[in-house]
């Protein structure tokens, strides 16, 4: 019997992020992402010339919001976040996820300097390429991120994140200092492409903007997560520009919020161990975000990554192609 | 919706001016304008005016090369004109068109077949234009099966159920819009329907508003595709609206400016 094949009318845009020393950078690698021209992992269908990577999370403060299981093989690095993001380097990171949560006024509340220091103290410790985004505050982040970008400024980092109420300041900087930008939306595919049409109305190009389409872990709506993205995937290979994006999502931070993955042993004998647990339930986040059309994820537990790592090879190499 | 922009015709006075100095920037101009407004294919027509067709075609065909790889519908009703036209856009062609009649189908669709060109198929043969659904439909299949016979995929073929202008023959409008219904239930996957959309207004005063309303009509039918004047932004504007509210596209609030 022949395989019925969906024919599809366009792709991805390509991402490049990360300037290795040729292009202006200090970065040894550089990752791209992007460019499928049919829904994830079809290989009998199309092409999907860039496998999926995954970027390591690392913050400008102690994860003091962070279970024990995940927070403690971090312990003897998180209150330097350039020694934190070597040792993501050396788990095997092929991105730096730099989040400012230490920034937040309701946190260390660190000014714009110290947080273009905690940036240039990174690029100096690693190799690999770097996304950086605010604390979340709007005021707060238009107040940092012109410093934290100018501080990268020739790396081409991913700079986060720019939404429909506040996409002005962090695109401005973008351009000024040639870095992509993260577009976030609230599990809304309409407000998603909304954001898309803002940021080019300011004549910021469509090929170096991201979605973040804001998805839960594994328990909390995840399914209805999945729906959005293959949606506004559709709409992508359909010829919509205003979706044709890479997609980033953050399984280490939805799973570890979720109860099943925080709760401890002593709590709860018969969920048995936390780590393993809170391993699994990032894991498994990660994988069905996977499957929809992520293209970066963002992860926490090192073991999480070595198996995400491990199924995302076996989806990319030669004999998963041929399944 | 494909957008197939309509305006370099000889037809036009400003193309018909162009080609009589052989100014390549209008020509050009026009290429690029038309693919900025949202066309993804440019008709080339030379009109009835030049003395020399196929030279004009090749002349007009190179000219708009020059500045874009975009598809090209090269329109004409002479066989020789055609293959000129095709030969020069070399890549990415659209012969425009051939017709039911027998003798045209069997020069031109071994044409479509050997330059890997898409064909439009106008519903009328030396009877000439049909004005019911019927008829329509009937030589619609006469093209599909023509076309199946001498090895052109389906996917290559673009029928046009020729719309008549609304003030010549006013019946006709919209049994044009069930002949768009019916030839989308002719085989499985469904042809796909084009339509010359500003024949429906020709003569008229309200050109754009015709046009659009129209287009919104026949987009409901099935409509896949037209050849129009993207640069009217009114047909446009009702174009992407019409595509949102037949859940074509995803809405968002500023569709419009995307």
């Amino acid at each position: 019997m022949e395989l019925v094949k969906e024919k599809w009318v366009s792709k991805v845009n390509i991402l490049s992020i990360g300037a290795t020393g040729e292009e202006g950078g200090t970065r040894k690698t550089k990752v791209q992402v992007g460019g499928e021209d049919t829904l994830p992992f079809l290989h009998f269908e199309g092409k999907m010339p860039h496998r999926p990577v995954i970027a390591c999370e690392v913050l400008d403060m102690v994860p003091e919001n962070w279970p024990q299981a995940v927070a403690k093989p971090y312990s003897d690095v998180y209150r330097d976040p350039a020694k934190w993001a070597k040792k993501c380097e050396t788990q095997g990171a092929d991105l730096i996820c730099l989040t400012f949560t230490g920034a937040h006024p309701d946190n260390n509340n660190s000014s714009a300097a110290d947080c273009a220091k905690v940036v240039r103290n990174i690029l100096a410790a690693t190799t690999v390429p770097l996304i950086v985004i605010g604390c979340g505050n709007d005021d707060k982040d238009n107040e940092i991120i012109p410093a934290i970008s100018e501080a990268a400024k020739g790396e081409n980092v991913l700079l986060g994140k720019a939404t429909q109420d506040n996409y002005k300041t962090i695109v401005a900087c973008a351009s000024a200092d040639g870095h992509a930008v993260i577009a976030e939306s609230p599990i809304d595919i309409n407000i998603a492409k909304q954001v898309n049409v803002l940021i080019s109305d300011l004549s910021f190009a469509l090929d170096r903007i991201v979605i973040d389409p804001t998805t839960g872990g594994l328990g909390y709506g995840l399914e209805y997560c999945y729906s959005i993205m293959e949606r506004a995937r559709i709409g992508a290979l359909g010829a919509d520009k205003m979706l044709a994006m890479p997609f980033i999502v953050f399984p280490g931070q939805e799973a570890w919020r979720s109860k099943e993955a925080r709760i401890t042993k002593e709590e709860m004998p018969q969920w048995g161990d936390e780590e393993k647990r809170g391993i699994v339930w990032e894991l498994t986040t990660a994988l069905s975000l996977l499957l929809a059309g992520a293209d970066i994820l963002v992860m926490r537990h090192a073991q999480a990554i070595a198996n995400l790592k491990k199924v995302i090879n076996a989806l990319m190499n030669e004999e998963g192609k041929k399944c | 919706m494909l957008i197939i922009g309509e305006r370099i015709n000889g037809l036009f006075n400003d193309v018909a001016d162009a080609i009589k100095k052989k100014d390549k920037k209008v020509i050009q101009d026009l290429a690029l304008k038309q693919l900025k407004a949202g066309a993804q294919m440019l008709d080339v027509n030379t009109g009835p005016s030049t003395m020399n067709p196929q030279e004009t075609m090749v002349w007009l065909v190179e000219s708009v090369r020059e500045v874009t790889d975009a598809a090209l519908v090269i329109d004409s009703p002479k066989v020789t004109v055609l293959e000129a036209g095709i030969a020069a856009a070399k890549d990415k062609t659209v012969i425009n068109s051939t017709t039911a009649q027998q003798d045209k189908l069997d020069k031109i669709v071994p044409l479509a077949v050997k330059y890997n060109s898409l064909l439009i198929g106008l519903t009328m043969n030396e009877k000439g234009i049909p004005s019911d659904m019927a008829t329509k439909s009937e030589l619609a299949l006469v093209i599909i099966a023509a076309c199946m016979e001498k090895g052109l995929p389906q996917d290559n073929l673009l029928l046009d159920p020729l719309i008549l202008p609304v003030n010549v023959t006013q019946a006709q409008v919209k049994e044009t819009l069930e002949a768009i219904k019916m030839i989308k239930t002719l085989s499985t996957p469904a042809p796909q329907v084009i339509l010359g959309l500003s024949n429906v207004s020709q003569g008229t005063k309200n050109r754009s508003l015709i046009n659009a309303v129209y287009l919104a009509m026949a987009m409901a039918c099935g409509l896949d595709g037209a050849i129009l004047d993207p640069m009217d932004k009114e047909v446009m504007n009702i174009m992407y609206t019409a595509e949102i509210l037949l859940n074509k596209t995803i809405y968002c609030d500023s569709y419009l400016r995307a």
